[in-house]
């Protein structure tokens, strides 16, 4: 595993944004063993300015912090840029996480959590889908978009949508196959990479926040179709080919 | 609108009877108005009796006066008349009866002599009572008695008579009879009876009308104040009744109020104390998880390092290690637990097929299984949806599992799910150990062990029960044990297929089916494809395990 981080070029960038200094001191030696570079925040109202500074690929958020809020922080972060955000939490059972996962946050990792698990997170964030597993086409349709693969961008009417690196693989999941409906279970596995079942709040919040980004109506979806009892599905394509 | 013909089919006789144990002014109304009924008969009865005999004493003592002034006339009649023949007497006599007749309106004259009678009149001998005839005829007094006078072609009106005897000298004794008729006086007491009746039904309907007025004003307040109790009961602390004047419906009213308040204050204390308690939860929560994430991690990496290390060292790590799992899980399920005294857990509801989430849980502790050389085996009959939520459902499967397979002694494992229209069950069932069956509660308790001189070689925090227990009332369902010494236990767990059913039985037996009927019959047989059932016996003891978990159903929650 490590063997993939360190041939990826430059050590990719962690920003640990948490006011626990022997935590933080923690992960550093862990993220640091782990092939990553950390730069470590210790207060919400510095963190942002941090995020500008150090351009990490990926920031680990706590969410009570001194200063600004875990959640305010985040969306400060989401409203800049795409960068995968995984929330460090204590507090699992609460709105807290899905007022993070709100916030933009991708991921969340609940303490106490395994050295590994976090690793794992990370991980799977840095690492982008597969540019194709089964289909060598570049551009896919869904609804009346169309996606570009290895562009990694969406377009409505030559009109590109940003969307974060998550958002993005949610919605190339879904269209790659239009014709299947995929459980809560299923795009946690593809998307999240949790082999075991985990929250499913992850799936319900990230469709949403993708919705309200490609739909038209994003009161009556029409991309992303939800299937009552099973999941969601792609929405019947426009333009057949 | 829909129980109404219900009760009418059923038991419309008993409504009335139920009308009159619940509304007091009803019952206050009806008593004051038999009460007044009879206290009003009762008066008039008297009152009539009063009137009746004044006016007929009157009546009496004139006609006396009266009958004795005529009989005296008509003696000095016959005193003084000249007798010269014997046909003479008849005319005198009936002369002197029409001449009294027509005198005096008031009454008419019958004379009786020697077997003939005279009348001046219409009225008939008939109306004089022989027995009063005798008694006149015997003396020479003046008497007088009530009858019935009859009359030649009238109907007969109640009246007096009068008799007496009268002697003519030298032709012997007459009796004459005055009859006086009560016609006025009848009519004056049929008059006052109308009264006295028409007066006793509006004073009824008058009285009863003011009890209705007066238990109206009683009740009014009464059941506001039992609406404010209700409205209180309901959680609207704020209500208050309204206080007008001083009486003791007031004072009611007062200390309604009174009393709602202080509970007001007392929910809100404990609410508060609830808050404090939740917010101290979470923030020790916080507090905890974080240093402890930082030991979780440091100990990894002393872990991963342990064969470095010189042997105590190592074996020091390895202790940190898991014993730190041990740590994490009973803080984890302490916090849970306090979140539950805290009254500080909500349900997130959805439909599952159950069988989904037990599969996955199964799935989930093969390897645990395996290390504890048990086979787990799944039985089901059809689907098993019902509304839960999926993580505590789960949790409390993975409790019961695991406890079987730790107590499970290499013995097999079945798990049953089964389902009817209201409801879901599924029963873990191991032939290990076992627990006696006064234990069948206390295995729910906090901490508790089943033998306390055991070694604690396997897991578990002593509070995975108790909390699948919370987890398990929380969705309106029942968890309930069964165990005998060495013929295993088993765990069932029912839950409504809608969140706020209420259950009222569980579609599984409390007590396994491998005791009950002869291999795996199902028992309650008919609904439902079985894959279970053996056909051959359709007598099996159906009624035995039906009664047995109804015995206990009822228990735990």
């Amino acid at each position: 595993m490590s063997e993939t981080t360190k041939s990826a070029g430059p050590r990719s960038r962690v920003l640990v944004v948490d006011d626990d200094a022997a935590l933080a001191e923690m992960l550093s030696i862990v993220l640091r063993n782990e092939g990553f570079e950390p730069i470590w925040c210790a207060h919400g109202d510095k963190a942002f300015s941090a995020f500008k500074e150090a351009k990490p690929d990926l920031v680990l958020l706590d969410l009570m912090l001194p200063g600004r809020d875990g959640v305010d922080v985040c969306r400060d972060i989401r409203a800049e840029s795409g960068v995968p955000i995984v929330m460090l939490t204590a507090k699992t059972d609460t709105i807290d996480v899905v007022e993070g996962l709100e916030a933009g946050a991708d991921d969340y990792v609940a303490k106490p959590f395994k050295a590994k698990e976090l690793v794992a997170r990370i991980k799977t964030r840095l690492r982008r889908m597969p540019a194709s597993e089964d289909l060598d086409v570049e551009t896919l349709r869904i609804g009346d978009l169309s996606i570009s693969v290895d562009g990694h961008s969406v377009k409505r009417d030559g009109v590109q949508i940003q969307l974060t690196p998550l958002e993005f693989d949610l919605l190339l999941a879904l269209a790659r196959r239009p014709w299947q409906v995929f459980s809560r279970e299923v795009l946690l596995e593809q998307v999240w990479g949790y082999r075991h079942a985990a929250d499913t709040r992850l799936v319900n919040v990230h469709v949403q926040r993708l919705r309200s980004k490609i739909e038209r109506d994003p009161e009556h979806p029409e991309i992303v179709v939800t299937v009552r009892g099973i999941g969601y599905k792609a929405g019947e394509t426009a333009q057949v080919r | 609108m829909v129980s109404i013909p219900r009760i009418l089919k059923s038991h419309w006789w008993r409504f009335p009877i139920t009308w009159w144990w619940r509304s007091l002014p009803l019952r206050v109304v009806l008593t004051e108005f038999l009460a007044s009924v009879m206290v009003v008969v009762l008066g008039g009865f008297l009152l009539m009796q009063q009137a009746t005999i004044g006016v007929i004493d009157g009546k009496k003592e004139t006609a006396k006066n009266e009958a004795r002034q005529a009989i005296n006339t008509a003696q000095g009649q016959l005193d003084a008349a000249d007798l010269t023949g014997e046909v003479n007497v008849d005319k005198l006599l009936l002369d002197l009866a029409t001449g009294f007749a027509s005198r005096a309106q008031q009454y008419e004259v019958i004379i009786i002599a020697r077997g003939q009678t005279i009348t001046a009149g219409n009225a008939v001998s008939k109306s004089i009572p022989p027995l009063f005839r005798k008694q006149v005829e015997q003396s020479n007094d003046l008497w007088m008695t009530s009858t019935q006078i009859e009359y030649r072609g009238r109907p007969s009106v109640a009246g007096l008579v009068a008799g007496a005897t009268l002697t003519l000298p030298g032709t012997g004794r007459y009796q004459i009879y005055l009859l006086f008729p009560l016609t006025q006086e009848v009519a004056t007491l049929v008059v006052l009876r109308y009264a006295v009746v028409t007066t006793g039904a509006i004073l009824v309907i008058l009285l009863t009308f003011i009890a209705a007025l007066v238990s109206r004003q009683v009740v009014t307040p009464v059941r506001a104040a039992r609406r404010a109790a209700e409205s209180l009961a309901s959680g609207n602390l704020r209500d208050r009744m309204k206080v007008h004047g001083q009486d003791d419906l007031a004072r009611l009213a007062t200390s309604m109020n009174y009393m709602a308040s202080e509970l007001e204050k007392q929910i809100n204390t404990l609410e508060e104390l609830s808050a404090v308690q939740q917010r101290f939860v979470s923030d020790v929560s916080h507090e905890l998880r974080t240093p402890l994430t930082t030991v979780r991690m440091a100990s990894e990496v002393l872990y991963e390092a342990r064969d470095d290390f010189d042997p105590v060292a190592a074996r020091s790590a390895e202790l940190l290690q898991n014993e730190l799992d041990r740590f994490e899980a009973l803080l984890s399920d302490l916090l849970e637990i306090s979140r539950f005294d805290a009254g500080a857990v909500q349900l997130t509801v959805e439909e599952v097929d159950l069988r989904d989430l037990v599969r996955r849980v199964v799935d989930a502790n093969v390897r645990l299984a395996e290390t504890n050389n048990t086979e787990v085996t799944v039985h089901e009959s059809g689907e098993a949806k019902a509304e839960v939520d999926t993580r505590r459902i789960e949790r409390i499967l993975r409790n019961l599992l695991v406890n079987a397979i730790e107590h499970s002694e290499g013995h097999p494992i079945d798990i049953l799910i089964e389902s009817d229209e209201a409801a879901v069950a599924i029963a873990v069932r191991d032939h290990g150990v076992g627990f006696e069956a006064s234990q069948a509660r206390q295995v729910f308790h906090r901490f508790w062990r089943g033998d306390a001189a055991r070694a604690r070689t396997v897991g578990g925090t002593g509070l995975g029960l108790a909390i699948a227990m919370e987890d398990a009332n929380l969705h309106g369902g029942w968890l309930t044990a069964w165990g005998r010494p060495a013929m295993g236990a088993q765990f069932r767990l029912t839950l409504p297929k809608k969140v706020g059913a209420i259950l009222e039985t569980s579609p599984l037996p409390l007590v396994p089916r491998d005791l009950v009927g002869p291999g795996g019959t199902r028992f309650d047989g008919l609904e439902a494809p079985a894959p279970l059932a053996a056909p051959s016996s359709p007598a099996s003891p159906a009624p035995a395990p039906r009664r047995a978990a109804a015995e206990t159903t009822a228990s735990p929650s």
